[in-house]
């Protein structure tokens, strides 16, 4: 190849060029619905929401409902669970967050029953802070769902709510 | 490979072999030299061989009668059980085959770890055979996952999640893995999907691993460059596929044992009960062969370093030929690698053990020690072993070792010919 051929592109290169960059986007385009077919399809996100009956659900019970494939823990806390988790100095915190961020309603702690870390359930009213305890690997979650102790990056996950009326709550 | 043309006797053989010329690979592959001094730990590969086939021949049968979907699956693997005409047999072959396959696979790499058979001129079998590892770690994850019991959805659970710990797009990849926002149908369906294809890019693995194999030829225990074929090499039939062939009815009848004697004890019990997304199992815990993965996964304290270090235990496997920088291949001759050989030996089998106890206490300080020596093996001892390391003299020859009091002058006179070369 001559000098003259390195510096200056000829017209058979603006060709290549071109042919590679249309291949490239059409290969893309291409590619993209047999990846994107593995994302939750249609009648998953059609059971994006859930109501629940809570008229049942007494003082300090929690129950476990199905959202979205998930378990959703819906705790009605006590006075005592309450405090606890409100007289927390939230600098000490791994994942600092307010309980009144977390339970609008005081009384009523809605949360996603997997664990941040691995993704297993935990158990309630179990650990070192009477909250959550996750038995894989070990995370400790206080009455208001947080981290305190264990390898789990964030407390547990809050999911969109809200109260229909004062017997049910909408999940997503 | 032997140098000579192969020339099929009959007509129709030679009008075949033109247009085709698989007798000349038959033949390659029956004369193909092999060293003479090969001992049982390399019967294996033919081992292997068997258990893929094994694998894909039950695999493609609980196919026809298992049915893919969270509703059913569980009943359907109970009905291979107990109606389906020789099903149990048939599952419990393909079950406790994977764990044959890995207890297989397991002895090859460590042979090949004792000998140095990763190293130059073999390094693209070496990482063949690592990508056929790890694939095969992933269609025994995805295997284990189809039976819909507690221990498939809690396992696929917590290795799926793995994933999550990715900065800014994990929960995305998550819920594209899992087709939802949890483990769930669309997940098995997949996972079924992918369970049955890996076993064939792994069946096209190990004909370009044994492609690459043919091209060096084979190491062996003394792990010297042999010239090929010569006094040093025997035809691989029939020699080796007897050898092969009695290696694997030893193998079988371990085999045979587990199916017939044992057939749940490589399982765990919470797998007979049926997934449930509610409830997780107390203590959950990966297949055997996958436990020393999971101590170290557990060992970080931080979720996306532990996922971070367990991907990197197999990739300092990828990168071992260049690591061990010793020209000695085989331990024989190199005394303080095979020290650390058995010290390595003995870490993973800890770092398994610890897999299967509680993450907590002595067991977690104890699988953290042996995850740091699990590297240091690797990225420290190997490296410097290679540079500093004493290593004994290397005979020239297979036949010489055998010479010392031979009185055949003719042998020796043809080794006093080697030497000068």
């Amino acid at each position: 190849m001559s000098d003259s051929d390195k510096k200056k592109p000829n017209r058979r290169d603006f060709i290549i060029t071109a042919t590679a960059t249309a291949g490239v986007v059409g290969v893309g385009a291409a590619v993209w619905p047999l990846v994107d077919q593995m994302n939750p399809d249609a009648s998953v996100k059609a059971l994006a929401s859930t109501e629940v009956d809570v008229s049942n659900v007494k003082p300090g019970q929690s129950i476990t409902v199905l959202w979205r494939g998930k378990p959703v823990f819906i705790k009605r806390r006590t006075k005592i669970e309450i405090d606890e988790a409100r007289n927390v100095n939230i600098k000490e915190l791994k994942h600092p967050e307010t309980d009144e961020v977390r339970a609008k309603n005081p009384e009523w702690l809605v949360m996603v029953g997997i664990c941040t870390h691995l993704g297993c359930v935990p158990l309630t009213d179990k650990g070192d802070y009477n909250g959550w305890f996750c038995p894989c690997h070990g995370s400790h979650y206080d009455t208001s769902g947080r981290i305190r102790k264990g390898p789990a990056p964030t407390n547990l996950e809050v999911p969109k709510y809200e109260f229909v009326n004062s017997n049910t709550i909408k999940i997503g | 490979m032997s140098d000579h043309e192969y020339h099929p006797k009959s007509r129709l053989g030679k009008w075949f072999n033109d247009r085709l010329p698989l007798l000349t690979l038959a033949n390659h592959l029956s004369d193909y030299p092999t060293p003479k001094n090969l001992n049982y730990w390399w019967t294996f590969g033919g081992i292997l061989t068997f258990c893929l086939i094994t694998q894909i021949v039950t695999g493609v049968i609980l196919g026809m009668h298992y049915v893919a979907h969270a509703d059913l699956a569980f009943d359907s693997v109970e009905h291979i059980m107990r109606d389906v005409n020789y099903g149990w047999l048939i599952r419990y072959v393909h079950a406790n085959g994977a764990s044959m396959f890995f207890l297989a696979v397991y002895i090859h790499i460590f042979r090949a770890l004792y000998y140095g058979s990763y190293k130059s001129p073999r390094e693209m079998i070496w990482i063949l055979g690592m990508i056929i590892y790890f694939l095969m770690m992933m269609a025994a994850f995805m295997g284990y996952v189809l039976p819909w019991g507690q221990m498939s959805f809690w396992g696929a659970t917590v290795i799926t999640n793995l994933f999550s710990a990715i900065p800014f797009v994990g929960e995305s990849i998550t819920n594209w893995l899992w087709g939802g926002y949890a483990v769930d149908n669309p997940t098995l369906t997949r996972f079924f999907s992918l369970h049955y294809l890996i076993p064939f890019l792994i069946l096209g693995l190990v004909v370009l691993h044994i492609w690459a194999l043919h091209i060096p030829g084979n190491n062996n225990p003394i792990g010297i460059d042999i010239k090929k074929p010569s006094k040093d090499t025997v035809p691989f039939h029939p020699y080796i596929v007897i050898k092969d062939m009695f290696a694997l009815l030893i193998f079988l009848i371990i085999f045979a044992f587990f199916v017939f004697y044992a057939p749940n004890i490589l399982g765990h019990s919470d797998n007979y009960i049926e997934a449930n997304p509610l409830v997780t199992p107390a203590h959950i815990v990966p297949e055997w062969y996958l436990l020393p993965f999971y101590a170290i996964l557990r060992s970080v304290p931080d979720k996306l370093f532990g996922v971070i270090a367990m991907f990197l235990s197999i990739f300092v496997l990828v990168i071992l030929p260049w690591l061990d920088t010793s020209k000695v291949r085989s331990a024989l001759f190199r005394p303080l690698y095979k020290q650390f050989y058995w010290f390595l030996i003995a870490d993973v089998l800890i770092l398994g053990y610890m897999g299967a106890m509680p993450a907590e206490g002595i067991y977690l300080l104890i699988a953290r020690v042996a995850t740091i020596y699990y590297f240091a093996h690797f990225l420290i001892i190997l490296p410097i072993l290679g540079k500093k390391e004493k290593t004994l003299d290397v005979p020239l020859n297979l036949t010489e070792p055998v010479l010392g009091g031979s009185q055949n002058t003719s042998m020796a006179k043809e080794v006093s010919t080697f030497k000068r070369n």
